[in-house]
């Protein structure tokens, strides 16, 4: 083997997250070819992709980019941010590169940049399900053509592909939409002609920055150097370590099958996978391999929006009222439908803290005990002032309602301010979450642009 | 011997991977722990149907990952994230039902 080796540095998990800057300099200061972030996922829920926002603040997002392109192009390194804006669909992808334009016209920064948009037109969605070629992932209702037109963005999670069509194309800084996360960091070494199992499960500890590390960190930095035939996973704050088991947890971390991991056009394969410990808190690994599969597919998400959500957040102190609480919530749920005449359209769901909120129905603890509750009225519905109306007098009935039995005949909740309903906007669910089979999966359209830092 | 949960592992832990599919994770303290538990044979699909209330065919699979010393259960989630009726978006606090479980070993 030619001893050749490919550094990376990933400041963090989610771009926006932030790091601290000492590991980040201590990252550069090892020469990584790649800085590269991950800056989105599903997790936060279907509100972000839906509504084209981010779920990661701009003044972070931009603190944690500035550090990127300034110190990464300057230590000669390419800079690589995949699933911008947090959901990667083309208003995520605009927010990100407009921050992006922003830090180089103020870091009189230079670089040819390439931009990615993996967003699926709906038609292309629409016919790959007419000719069969769309697969639900497990528990997700076959697609629709309803669907794909109901959803507001539909995004394909690109793999290394289009990233290496970029690089091709001599840009030292890539932003893409929706993508793979291990991909941002595996496309430019699988292009110089590393390994792909090995590049794709060092990108996959990676993304998560120093998550993997013990004890671990959404917030702080990891460093990894490929080598041919393995990979050194190392954390750049002293207070961390990786271990062997920290290591090969992370594979757990997020999935559903340890040792295979499907991902664009194949499956990362650790089922050979070894872990040792070499050392100054540095953990080798080898055996990973990457598993071609065909026909090659891409995973599509997609959000549509179903309605619109008010709150009121109020909490009751009462014995009497605790004990009762079920029967109550119940009663004050029919005698607003009634008054309503039957007609109010939505739904109300209470969240009851201290009884069941984080499990629900499937709360073990059945006696409650608390001796105090803490009780969100939640109104979805199809529009905002339906909703508004909706928790208003579910929270005056609630508030008043003489339960059997009751001694605080002054009011039953406690809010802790005023106003007591709030509007939560539009609600949004996923409706797209299928697999595409593609002919080419570089297929996504790609600008290129000389960014010229300084100038108007 | 009885061995609590507590006792064995070190990090029990939920979380979603993807919308529609709740992961559960159980690391165990040392290699010796991971074998009496994966000898006592109390993690399968019936007792994460049983504990979370779904039917078996919805749970996904239990999988034993030695590297880690740890064990997997995957299981459909109750609602998708952020579908209404959700109580958990991440899904991250839904281990609980886990912590009382003890086993002969």
């Amino acid at each position: 083997m030619s001893g050749r080796e490919f550094r990376v540095l990933s400041p963090t998990a989610i771009l926006g997250y932030g790091f601290p800057v000492e590991s980040f300099r201590r990252g550069i200061a090892k020469k990584p070819d790649l800085v590269a972030a991950d800056a989105g996922s599903t997790d936060p829920g279907p509100y972000y992709l839906g509504s084209g926002k981010s779920f990661t603040d701009r003044a972070f997002v931009k603190r944690d980019l500035a550090f990127m392109l300034r110190e990464g192009l300057a230590c000669g390194a390419v800079v690589v941010v995949g699933s911008a804006g947090g959901s990667g669909a083309a208003p995520h992808l605009a927010w990100c590169r407009g921050i992006l334009d922003e830090i180089a016209r103020e870091e009189k920064l230079s670089f040819r940049l390439g931009v990615i948009a993996t967003d699926v037109p709906k038609d292309r969605v629409k016919a790959a399900l007419r000719a069969g070629r769309v697969t639900p992932l497990p528990f997700v209702p076959p697609l629709t053509e309803e669907a794909v037109d109901a959803s507001t963005h539909i995004v394909a999670q690109a793999g290394s592909e289009p990233i290496i069509r970029a690089l091709d194309a001599g840009c030292t800084v890539v932003l893409a939409g929706r993508t793979y996360d291990p991909a941002c960091f595996a496309a430019l070494p699988v292009r110089l002609g590393f390994d792909e199992g090995l590049a794709l499960h060092m990108g996959k500890i990676l993304e998560c920055g120093a998550i993997a590390a013990t004890p671990g960190s959404g917030a702080d930095c990891a460093f990894a150097t490929l080598h041919d035939d393995r990979f050194v996973l190392e954390a750049l704050n002293p207070a961390r370590k990786f271990t062997r088991e920290s290591a090969a947890a992370h594979t757990l971390y997020e999935k559903s099958d340890p040792y295979r991991l499907p991902g664009p056009g194949g499956v990362i394969d650790l089922a050979g996978s070894s872990f040792t410990e070499i050392g100054g808190g540095r953990v080798e690994v080898r055996g990973s391999r990457h598993e071609r599969t065909a026909p090659y597919r891409l995973k599509l998400e997609g959000a549509r929006r179903t309605g619109f959500r008010s709150i009121s957040i109020a909490g009751t102190r009462d014995p009497v009222m605790i004990a009762a609480i079920g029967g109550i919530l119940e009663a004050v749920r029919r005698q607003v439908a009634a008054m309503s005449g039957g007609t109010a359209r939505g739904a109300v769901h209470f969240h009851v803290y201290g009884r069941d909120g984080v499990m629900g129905p499937t709360e073990p603890v059945k006696e409650t005990r608390s001796h105090e509750l803490g009780i969100v009225i939640e109104s979805v519905a199809p529009t905002q002032e339906e909703a508004d109306t909706l928790t208003s007098v579910t929270r005056s009935t609630l508030l008043h309602y003489g339960y059997p039995g009751r001694i605080a005949t002054a009011g039953n909740l406690a809010f802790p301010f005023s106003p007591s309903d709030i509007r939560a906007g539009e609600v949004y669910e996923f409706s797209v979450y299928h697999l595409v089979d593609v002919d080419d999966p570089a297929d996504f359209p790609l600008e290129v642009v000389e960014v010229k830092g300084g100038r108007a | 011997m009885r061995r609590t949960i507590r006792d064995e592992a070190r990090v029990v832990r939920s979380k979603n991977s993807g919308p529609y599919e709740l992961t559960l994770d159980v690391m165990f303290r040392d290699r010796a722990a991971y074998d009496r538990a994966r000898a006592a044979a109390v993690f399968t699909p019936a007792l994460v149907a049983r504990l979370y209330g779904v039917a078996e065919a919805d749970v996904l699979g239990v999988t034993w990952f030695e590297p880690a010393a740890a064990v997997k259960m995957t299981l459909r989630r109750r609602v998708a994230s952020g579908s209404p009726g959700d109580t958990d978006i991440y899904g991250a606090q839904q281990h609980a039902p886990l912590l009382d479980l003890s086993w002969e070993g």
